[in-house]
Parts: C-alpha cells; sequence; structure tokens
C-alpha cells in the first residue's frame, strides 16, 4: 500500500512539474517573484551559509591536522584534504542538506499555507496557472542564485581553515595555504556548482509540491513542511552517490 | 446563464450530488441553500472547475464545462469573480495590489489605467481608505468587500460566491448582501451564492434552490420560500427560532385579517338587510 502511494506521489509530481515548467502567463510577474526569491531564498541564505562554512571548515582543516600526523605524510596535505572535501562535497552537498531544512520547508509552508487558505483556488479561478505562477519562480530563483551560495561556502570554509592555522600554528599558515593551491584541479569547482544546482532544484521542487498538495489545516501544513526536508535529504543524498559516480567515476 | 445536467459526483462511491438539474439567470442573485454537509459547496466547486463532476453538463452560455481544455477552462475563468469563505486574500501584498493582481496578469492596459480601475473598484465597495492596508490589518468584513473588489474587477460575466456572511456580524453581512445584490444588477452578471443564512434568502435571493443530501429538493422565488410545501426546506427553514417566530406572527395576521374580512363581509349583510 505504502509502495502504490509513493508510485503515486511520484506520478503526482511529475503531472505538477509539467504544469510548472511551462512559459510563464505574464513575464513581469514572473521577474518580480523571481527577484523576490532570489531575496527570500537566496540572500536570506546566506548568513547561515558564512557562519556554518566558516566553522566546520575550520573543523575539517583541525580533524586532519591532528588525525594525518605522519612523517610519510608532508604536512601541506592537510590544505590538499581539506580544500578537496569542502570542494567536492561539504560546499554541495552537506550545504545543501542544511539548505533543505531552511529553504524547503520556508517553500512547503508558504505554498501550504496558500494552499489551505484558499488562495492557490483564487488564482486559479483567476485563471492563472497557479503552480506556474508559485513555483516556477522559486525553483529558477533558487537554482540561479546556487553558484552564489557555494562559492560563499567554499571561501569561508577554506577562511576558517586559515583561522585555525592561525591560531594553533599546525600546519602554519604558509603550509596551507600552498596546501590549497597544490594539485588544484579547477573542473572540481564546476561539479560542486552544477551539482549544488540540481540539489538546488530538488529542494525548491519537492518542497513546492508538498506545499502545493498539502490538505486540511495547519497541522498538515507543519506535516509536509517536515516531509518535505525528511524527503529532500534522503533525494540529495542518493543524487549525490548517483552523480558523483556519474562525473567522477 | 448557466446550466448544470444531470450533475452527479461520487467521492469513493459515496454520492453528494444527485442528478441536479438547475439553470442560474443572468442579472438575478441565485442562492443555493442547504444543512452543512448537504453538498452545495461541492456543486460550487464543480461549476467553477475545482473539482471535476462524476458525470453532467455544465453550461456556461452554451460552452460545455467539462472536456474543456485546459487553455479553455483558463479563458473561460477570466470570465469568472469568485469571492470565497475566507475571502483568500493574497497576505503578501496591499488591498490596492490584490484589487490589481487579476489586471497585472490579464489587462493590457498600462499601470496608470490599471491602478485606476482597481481604485474604482475599491471605492465601489467603499474602501479607498484602506488601499495601502494589508490583509492582516483589515477586518473580516472588510476582507470580504475587498475580496469582492478583485472579484469583479475584470468585468467578469459569472459571480460565485462561497458563505459569503460566514462569521460576520448581522449588519456587515447585510451589507455584503446588498453588494452583491447591486454588483449583480447593476452589471447583469449571473450571481450564484452558496449559503445556509436565511437573511440572505430573504435579502437577495431571486431565485433559491434548496439542496438536501445532494437532492434537489426545491426551486422557487425568495417569498415562496415561507410558504413552500417541502416538508424538508420548512424543517430547514424553520429551524432558526426567529423565521418560526416570522411565520407564527404571519399566521396570526392572516388568521386576524381572514376575522376582519370575515367582519367585514357580516357587517355588509347585515346593512344589506337594514336597508
Amino acid at each position: 500500500m505504502k509502495i502504490i502511494r509513493s508510485l503515486d506521489s511520484v506520478g503526482e509530481y511529475a503531472l505538477l512539474m509539467k504544469r510548472v515548467l511551462s512559459v510563464p502567463d505574464k513575464f513581469g510577474e514572473f521577474i518580480k517573484e523571481f527577484m523576490k526569491g532570489i531575496y527570500a531564498l537566496g540572500v536570506n541564505s546566506i548568513w547561515i551559509v558564512i557562519i556554518i562554512s566558516f566553522f566546520i571548515g575550520a573543523v575539517i582543516v583541525l580533524q586532519i591536522a591532528l588525525n594525518i600526523d605522519s612523517p610519510m605524510l608532508p604536512r601541506f596535505t592537510v590544505g590538499v584534504v581539506s580544500r578537496e572535501i569542502i570542494l567536492l562535497e561539504f560546499s554541495s552537498t552537506i550545504m545543501c542538506l542544511i539548505l533543505s531544512g531552511k529553504v524547503g520547508s520556508n517553500v512547503a509552508s508558504e505554498i501550504g499555507s496558500m494552499r489551505i487558505t484558499e488562495q492557490v483556488d483564487a488564482l486559479e479561478i483567476m485563471g492563472v496557472n497557479a503552480a506556474n505562477y508559485l513555483i516556477l519562480p522559486k525553483i529558477a530563483s533558487f537554482v540561479a542564485f546556487m553558484p552564489v551560495l557555494v562559492i560563499f561556502s567554499m571561501f569561508m570554509g577554506l577562511s576558517g581553515g586559515y583561522i585555525i592555522c592561525m591560531v594553533l600554528g599546525t600546519p602554519s599558515v604558509e603550509t596551507y595555504v600552498y596546501g590549497i593551491q597544490a594539485f588544484f584541479t579547477e573542473s572540481f569547482v564546476w561539479y560542486s556548482i552544477l551539482k549544488s544546482m540540481l540539489f538546488g532544484f530538488i529542494i525548491a521542487s519537492v518542497a513546492a509540491y508538498f506545499g502545493y498538495t498539502a490538505k486540511g489545516g495547519a497541522l498538515e501544513v507543519g506535516r509536509a513542511s517536515t516531509n518535505s526536508v525528511v524527503i529532500n535529504s534522503i533525494l540529495i543524498l542518493v543524487t549525490d552517490l548517483v552523480f558523483t559516480q556519474l562525473a567522477m567515476g | 446563464m448557466i446550466e448544470v445536467k444531470n450533475l452527479i459526483k461520487e467521492f469513493d462511491g459515496e454520492v453528494v450530488l444527485n442528478n441536479i438539474d438547475a439553470t442560474f439567470q443572468k442579472g438575478v442573485v441565485n442562492i443555493i441553500i442547504g444543512k452543512s454537509g448537504s453538498g452545495k459547496s461541492v456543486m460550487l466547486k464543480c461549476l467553477v472547475g475545482l473539482t471535476p463532476p462524476t458525470s453532467g453538463e455544465i453550461l456556461y452560455d452554451g460552452r460545455n464545462l467539462i472536456g474543456m481544455k485546459t487553455g479553455e477552462i483558463r479563458r473561460l475563468r477570466r470570465d469568472i469573480g469568485m469571492l470565497f469563505q475566507g475571502a483568500a486574500l493574497f497576505d503578501s501584498r496591499t488591498v490596492l495590489e490584490n484589487v490589481m493582481f487579476p489586471l497585472d496578469m490579464f489587462s493590457r492596459k498600462n499601470r496608470r489605467e490599471r491602478r485606476k480601475r482597481a481604485e474604482f473598484c475599491l471605492e465601489r465597495v467603499n474602501l479607498s481608505h484602506a488601499a495601502n492596508l494589508l490583509p492582516s490589518e483589515i477586518s473580516g468584513g472588510m476582507k470580504k468587500r475587498v475580496a469582492i473588489a478583485r472579484a469583479i474587477v475584470l468585468n467578469p460575466k459569472y459571480l460565485f460566491c462561497d458563505e459569503p456572511n460566514s462569521g460576520l456580524d448581522p449588519k456587515t453581512a447585510q451589507m455584503i448582501d446588498e453588494l452583491i445584490y447591486d454588483i449583480t444588477t447593476d452589471f447583469a452578471i449571473t450571481t450564484i451564492v452558496v449559503s445556509h443564512d436565511m437573511n440572505s434568502v430573504i435579502n437577495i435571493g431571486d431565485n433559491v434552490i434548496f439542496i438536501n443530501e445532494g437532492i434537489k429538493e426545491w426551486e422557487g422565488a425568495k417569498t415562496e420560500v415561507m410558504n413552500a410545501a417541502n416538508e424538508k426546506l420548512q424543517d430547514f427553514v424553520f429551524a432558526s427560532d426567529l423565521f418560526r417566530k416570522i411565520k407564527e406572527a404571519e399566521d396570526i395576521i392572516a388568521e386576524d385579517e381572514k376575522e376582519v374580512a370575515a367582519r367585514v363581509e357580516a357587517s355588509k349583510k347585515s346593512d344589506k338587510i337594514i336597508k
């Protein structure tokens, strides 16, 4: 029964996306909503990205410095390994897991509240493609802003490591800076940005699906918001595995 | 004009609307009344296409809503205005922006003209002073009036109102009723109101349809409601203490009138005899 319900949800999601991914009724209104989305979903997420990236970056460097303490390995390895972790996984996958909580619950609860207060029905009655009007600007703005968040995250993660090296002195700042520049592969940055944009689409669209299909009252909106975070987290992890194998394997 | 033919709606095999036939004329207020759970709100949702019926026809001036393509339905809906039970205003937009929204989406007029039209509609519902307030800053009655202004801003041919008086005090409810009636007659709109408020029926119900357990039990004018022969309708109407007392008073007056007429007749006869 649960499997059938899950398949039902997948079908419902696909049909919703078919309505979402169409030409907006009025481009001017789409741009307005897009800019609102950039601010609400993107700009408002910068602080949480900065704070988390800074501290996790510092902890990554600290852990590696403490655990890779072998005469066989040069000290700049700490910088190399930290950079690869931050670039390849932390700034894209882990940051998106965190954002699925913040942005996902925001999108699901906003659209869910509109659904239960009949605002979505009001849009439909006016002849507006409500799914397209409400969801497309959110997906587009979040996906478009994702590279900015990822680059902020990378920069702040590496800065956190820099500060910890300055404070503890092991490895030295010079060694760390040398490490983060050594054997640098530019494509890893693009890989990370591309992956985060894919995750951005998943986060916004899945959250919007749960909000759009919410029924009942405030309790159901809360439930839709929680479900969106849980399903988003699972989807991000599975997609990460598949994407990594396809792109790097 | 909207015609409904053999409308049936089932939810998981349970019949909610059973073979409803009705005609809603232009320029008059059509009221669908019935107890809670009688199927009147489902009927309204079927009429506007928010809930697909199981079978039947819904004809908007001859165009059948059932079987229309999505694009056609959207085009038809631009001729529809709807007042929702909770007003359904957009929380993040001001009162004026709410009223301007349908114009922003579908009108080719420039911004100044759109604004002028929205301000005219707000003036029509006596809310010019609230243009820059947010929905959270106005009362329930004002929200309903804003929703009416938004519903009429595109000059709709059809107006649907779902429980327009729910949660309002009698004075405000009467104001909303009068507004709906004036708009209907002024702009010759086909208006359908779903309500269980008998005051609305008596105030504005040009054509009244009574639905009970998904079946259309009775149809007639507001003047006939009180004296209709249908037992279920009588039960519904006179469930209200006020209406029961009005009916009793009317019966007493009718009895008195009969008695007076009989006395007059008797005195006329006696006058003739004396003469």
